[in-house]
């Protein structure tokens, strides 16, 4: 059992909540006293958050940098408080605090209730780090449901158009989902005969599922989990919360649901549906591929026509998430052996969508900070007025359809390496999916940037110098990844290799 | 011997002026802009200097590899590396795309002087160059890949360069998607060689290498591994050529490269012209050993290859903007050098390669040059520019008689080799395929040689009609927008030294570029070149390289007499004995020419009723209807299910969110401890 108290975990989820709780109480007396605190806080937890990563070695123990407390032990229930993280969930605290810290620069123009909203913001960065770094089920089901607060006070309070009806939606949609995973989770406890929800016991081969102490049929848990995390994901077809939810929030909420939020969903996917359930995961892999594949075209195909720059982005994420389905249903590779691969790149395929796709998200902010519109009818011509944010929405574009030499090119590669030995004809289908990707990128990039410039946009400014921080910051981030991604795989390969290792044991051992 | 470092150097360099140019220069803004072009020259002038050294020193090992780079290792039997593969195709490559590169970056400070963006410009052209080199010069298909994607981008940059005309924003976008679409192919052939990895890893061998991919290829009696064969190889094979013919404009994928004439003319000299469209063909000679071993795959490039040839030359017959005639032609010429390799014609075709590089791109900078005096594209407003442009007009005859491929020019030894090898067949395809080849090729060389001296009279010869001034005019008279690159600057007078210079080293490259090659095989030439030394160079770089065959008089005289016999069709129908006036008399082909104008109704078709009614308007509507209505139907459900639990939920909706996960957490703790007492 995992025992002891690093520390540093806790200090960087918990900085951001700290913060909250220390601006809540009105000792910044300025909104822009407010506005720096903010920025220094975010910048400290990132600088946490790259420290987590660096800490992490690969090779080492499976969970490191534990934090354990234990909170309820009657004998027969255990639970804790459990943080430690793995190769898969060590990246994604640095990209929730890359992203937290973008979130945080692209608000600096909020005029209205500033307090409470950074208040907000950090109480959802720390959720969402608390669900990446739990590995107690009731801590990380409590971490999940936190996160939906501030997101449906953030789109209600400080968004724009249908707030109040996008936001609604948003909680709607989750919630569902979680009650479909407060089910499953006390029937796995039930079930692992552990008497505990320590997700780390209930990973190991001892204290796995055991079907026949199953409260519930283990497909039925795995389809239980498996809706949770899709709706997160989104895969179509329960997407439809996700457009309303970006066109409607904040430019910050925008960031934090497309860059860190969606990837809740793949990280569930990965740790619970793929690390616990092994066998279900390749009984099931053909509906799970074939969602993947729908959700890449179909998300591709309804992209193409979107006029609402946010809105086309939006969709933009549901068809690279369909590739996370991809890749993680396949390691059901029926011929020769076992590669990681496909699940390396849904891996991979979570952290830089987050990057490429949190960065288009700031350039839209600043744009429509500017424009007051996101019509793309009415754009046209920017690019030289605003070389800067035209630059980094080029760089974002280019990495969003797949470009080499950008952090998407290799996630999106090794899904298909792996997809196409599992399941040839559907990878092949979701191969195609890269035409449709550069046509609406590449159509929006040409008529919001290029073209002539209506003349009402001839007095626009580029971005700011503090605009310009998480501008560079991502496309550094996708450029670091797209020219040496080993540095990054390397360390996802290192959590994914149980999973796989996981899986011949449990395949194998069904099949013999 | 060889010094990695300094083949390497010939990469970085120009990826090392694209930083600079990118992080330093242009934020110092205008003033020191020029500082941008002589970065860029330098570097290429020295990775020329290497590339030369390269070529010299390692003539002799045939195929040259340093340990690869690992970049990321996925599987047993399949690590991308990033590695240098040093043959005879690298290194003939690699001396034609830094000269060219150098060539055309001098010819732009001259061309580009006084553009707003001009160090943008340097720093798109840098990055071009390195990705080109980078191609060239991979060891490993990924990083082949990596590189291929990157001077589609540099590409969609530079032909999008003058981004605020629309025309010039649609044509960057059509350039980078049609291209896209073969490289789906391209990509499926990667994806289907990581799929054999365990093959792959059973003979030792990494299936993402390129040399192990041709020892996959070859079967195992000729002392391959015989890994991949039959259908399946067939399927890689033109996998492979989808890539390439959405590179070289090949058809149906052509449409893009006509529209790529939007860019700086520089730009569709260096890479519409003598590099990156040839990257195609490059990278079937790179792939030639897998190719070879499937006799289908080498039909459908020979077939496709000899057919875009003609089909592209009928589309320069009609067109009138000179760019475009110089891309129907550059369409055409790469088809020659496709149907080369696909009849088995290795050398010939990579010859061809060789020396279209310099003579088109000094038809392009002529093309240029004129459009400096003219201030227009269209060949309808020109005339008369043989007396004030003496050097342009020189050059350029010189250039399109190299084009059509009269001898002794560099153009006649490289298309005539590759006449003789399908009038003689090499046994790689079907005889009856290579003859078929051979009567498409040879009417080509008909209809090059007809729009070729076309384009020379109505730009150079009769009267001068107006240039872009006239064009302006007539434009307004009937309400239309006059067409890139038209401008008021008429004046009719040589271009600057900086334009002329380097068009006058393209203009002997195009000249000897042949000779250096001693195509006719006399023993050595002064000594220095040994007979047929490029084709043989060439040859040696593949395990059972195909020897040129010997020079044939017979063949001169036909490919000579077919070709004058359209400069005469071209004399009489634009000058002799009634010289042209304005009245185009191809016109008088009524519906013929009005078909070839339009290019076919292609760019309809794709454009028009594929892409724009039948994908946009049906299907992304119809799925974009159902999304909104009957998928986000869901919606109404869920909310259906939540007014009637509503009472549980109201406290959401009374702004008491926060308190929902908390009652959420208790119930479920709740829950078990239920369980546990009950159960």
């Amino acid at each position: 059992m995992l025992s002891g108290f690093n520390g540093l975990l806790t200090a960087t989820v918990f900085l951001p909540a700290v913060a909250a709780l220390v601006l809540a109480t009105g000792v910044a007396r300025t909104d822009r006293a407010v506005r720096w605190i903010a920025g220094a806080v975010a910048l400290a937890d990132l600088a946490l958050s790259v420290v987590v990563f660096v800490m992490f070695r690969p090779g080492g123990d499976r969970f490191q940098l534990i934090d354990r407390i234990d909170w309820i032990d009657t004998g027969t229930v255990q639970a804790s408080y459990l943080l430690g993280v793995d190769g898969i969930s060590a990246p994604l605290v640095m990209l929730t605090g890359l992203l937290g810290l973008c979130a945080v620069f692209v608000s600096f123009h909020i005029n209205t209730r500033v307090k409470e909203y950074f208040v907000w913001l950090f109480v959802l960065q720390t959720a969402v780090m608390g669900v990446f770094t739990s590995l107690d089920f009731l801590l990380f089901f409590l971490f999940w449901e936190v996160e939906l607060v501030p997101m449906y006070l953030l789109i209600s309070t400080w968004g724009t158009g249908r707030r109040e009806y996008s936001a609604m939606k948003f909680l709607m949609f989750t919630i569902l989902g979680s009650a479909f995973m407060l089910v499953a989770i006390v029937a796995v406890f039930v079930s692992s005969g552990v008497g505990s929800f320590d997700m780390t016991r209930l990973l190991e081969p001892a204290g796995a599922l055991d079907a026949s102490r199953a409260a519930l049929p283990m497909g039925v848990l795995f389809w239980l989990f498996f809706v949770a995390f899709a709706v997160k994901l989104p895969t179509w077809p329960v997407h439809t919360w996700l457009p309303d939810a970006h066109t409607d929030a904040p430019t910050a909420g925008s960031v934090m649901l497309a860059g860190v939020m969606l990837k809740m969903g793949g990280y569930g996917l990965l740790r619970v549906n793929a690390g616990m359930f092994p066998e279900q995961l390749h009984t099931y892999a053909l509906p799970i591929v074939i969602l993947g594949v729908v959700s890449v075209l179909y998300g591709a195909v309804v992209t193409l026509r979107q006029t609402d720059l946010k809105r086309l982005i939006a969709y933009s994420s549901v068809s690279h998430m369909g590739l996370v389905l991809l890749g993680i249903g396949s390691v059901a590779a029926a011929s020769g052996a076992l590669t990681d691969a496909g699940l390396t790149g849904a891996a991979m395929q979570l952290f830089t969508h987050g990057t490429i796709t949190g960065l288009l998200f700031v350039a839209v902010g600043i744009l429509y900070e500017k424009t007051h519109t996101r019509y793309i009818p009415d754009l046209g011509g920017l690019a030289n007025r605003m070389p800067l944010v035209a630059g980094a929405f080029l760089v974002a574009g280019a990495a969003s359809l797949g470009l080499p030499a950008m952090s998407g090119f290799v996630s999106e590669l090794l899904v298909f390496f792996g997809g196409f030995r599992a399941f040839p004809v559907l990878t092949i289908l979701a191969v195609l999916g890269i035409i449709l990707a550069a046509a609406y990128i590449l159509w929006m990039i040409q008529r919001t940037m290029f073209g002539p410039r209506p003349a009402r946009w001839d007095n626009l400014t580029d971005a700011s110098p503090v605009e310009m921080v998480p501008l560079a910051l991502l496309v550094i981030s996708i450029f670091v990844v797209g020219i040496y991604p080993a540095w990054l795989t390397d360390v996802f390969r290192d959590g994914l290799e149980p999973i796989i290792h996981g899986y011949n044991v449990g395949v194998a051992g069904a099949t013999n | 011997m060889l010094n990695e470092a300094l083949v390497w150097a010939i990469f970085l360099l120009p990826v090392a002026s694209f930083l600079v140019i990118g992080a330093v220069i242009r934020p110092l803004g205008p003033s020191v802009a020029k500082l941008a072009g002589y970065l860029t020259i330098a570097a290429l002038g020295v990775g020329f200097v290497l590339s030369l050294w390269l070529l010299q020193s390692s003539a002799h090992a045939v195929v040259y590899e340093f340990a690869p780079h690992l970049w990321l290792d996925l599987a047993p039997g399949a690590a991308v590396q990033m590695g240098l593969l040093i043959d005879p195709l690298t290194n003939v490559m690699l001396v034609v795309v830094t000269g060219v590169s150098l060539m055309v970056q001098i010819y732009s400070l001259g061309y580009m002087d006084g553009d707003e963006s001009f160090a943008r410009y340097y720093a798109y052209m840098s990055l071009f160059s390195a990705s080109m080199i980078g191609l060239v010069l991979a060891s490993n298909i990924v990083q082949m890949y990596v590189f291929w994607e990157l001077v589609g981008l540099s590409s969609y940059l530079l032909i999008g360069f003058w981004h605020n005309r629309p025309s010039a924003a649609a044509a960057a976008k059509k350039a980078f998607i049609i291209t896209r679409i073969g490289d789906v192919g391209f990509l499926l052939a990667i994806i289907y060689l990581f799929f054999h990895a365990d093959d792959f890893a059973v003979h030792g061998l990494n299936a993402l290498h390129i040399p192990d991919i041709w020892a996959a290829a070859a079967p195992i009696a000729a002392g391959g591994a015989g890994i991949v064969a039959g259908g399946a190889l067939l399927w890689l094979c033109l996998g492979l050529f989808a890539g390439a013919a959405g590179k070289s404009g090949q058809f149906p994928l052509h449409t893009w490269l006509p529209d790529a004439m939007e860019g700086p003319t520089p730009v569709s000299a260096l890479i519409h012209a003598a590099t990156m469209v040839a990257a195609g063909v490059f990278l079937v000679g790179r792939f030639f050993p897998v190719f070879s071993e499937s006799e289908g795959a080498m039909m459908v490039v020979a077939l496709i290859g000899a057919f875009t040839a003609v089909f592209a030359a009928t589309m320069g017959l009609a067109a009138n903007d000179i760019k475009r005639v110089m891309a129907y032609s550059t369409v055409s010429q790469l088809g020659y050098m496709m149907a080369a390799l696909g009849i088995g014609a290795y050398n010939a075709a990579l010859f061809h390669l060789f020396t279209h590089a310099f003579f088109k791109a000094l038809l392009f900078l002529g093309a240029g040059s004129v459009n400096h005096a003219a201030g227009t594209f269209n060949m309808m407003y020109m005339g008369g520019l043989r007396k004030a442009m003496p050097f342009t007009y020189w050059l350029t005859v010189i250039g399109a008689l190299s084009l059509v491929g009269i001898f002794p020019l560099a153009g006649f030894w490289s298309k005539d080799e590759i006449l003789l090898e399908a009038w003689l067949g090499t046994g790689a395809v079907e005889t009856s395929v290579s003859l078929l080849v051979f009567i498409l090729l040879l009417v080509g060389v008909l209809m090059t040689a007809f729009y070729s001296f076309r384009m020379v009279h109505l730009t150079f010869h009769g009267e001068f009609r107006g240039g872009g001034e006239q064009e302006l005019h007539d434009c307004e008279e009937v309400g239309q927008p006059a067409p890139t690159g038209v401008s008021h600057h008429v004046h009719l007078g040589e271009s600057p030294w900086v334009m002329v210079l380097p068009m006058g080293f393209l203009g002997i490259s195009a000249v000897i570029a042949g000779w250096i090659a001693n195509p006719i095989g006399v023993k050595s030439v002064f000594g220095l070149i040994p007979s047929h030394w490029l084709t043989e160079y060439f040859a040696s770089g593949l395990h059972n390289g195909h020897h040129a065959p010997p020079f044939s008089i017979e063949m001169a005289i036909i490919s000579n007499v077919v070709a004058l016999v359209g400069i005469g069709l071209a004399v009489l129908t634009y000058a002799w004995p009634r010289p042209f006036t304005n009245a185009d008399p191809l016109t008088k082909g009524g519906p013929v020419h009005t078909v070839l104008a339009q290019r076919y109704y292609l760019d309809h078709l794709y454009e028009g009723l594929i892409v724009g009614r039948l994908f946009y308007r049906l299907v992304a509507a119809i799925t974009d209807w159902v999304d909104r209505n009957i998928v986000d139907g869901i919606v109404g459900l869920v909310g259906w299910i939540s007014r009637n639990i509503g009472s549980l939920i109201a406290l959401a909706q009374n702004g008491q969110v926060q308190t929902y996960p908390l009652v959420a957490a208790a119930g479920g703790v709740v829950i078990i401890v239920l369980y546990l007492i009950l159960g």
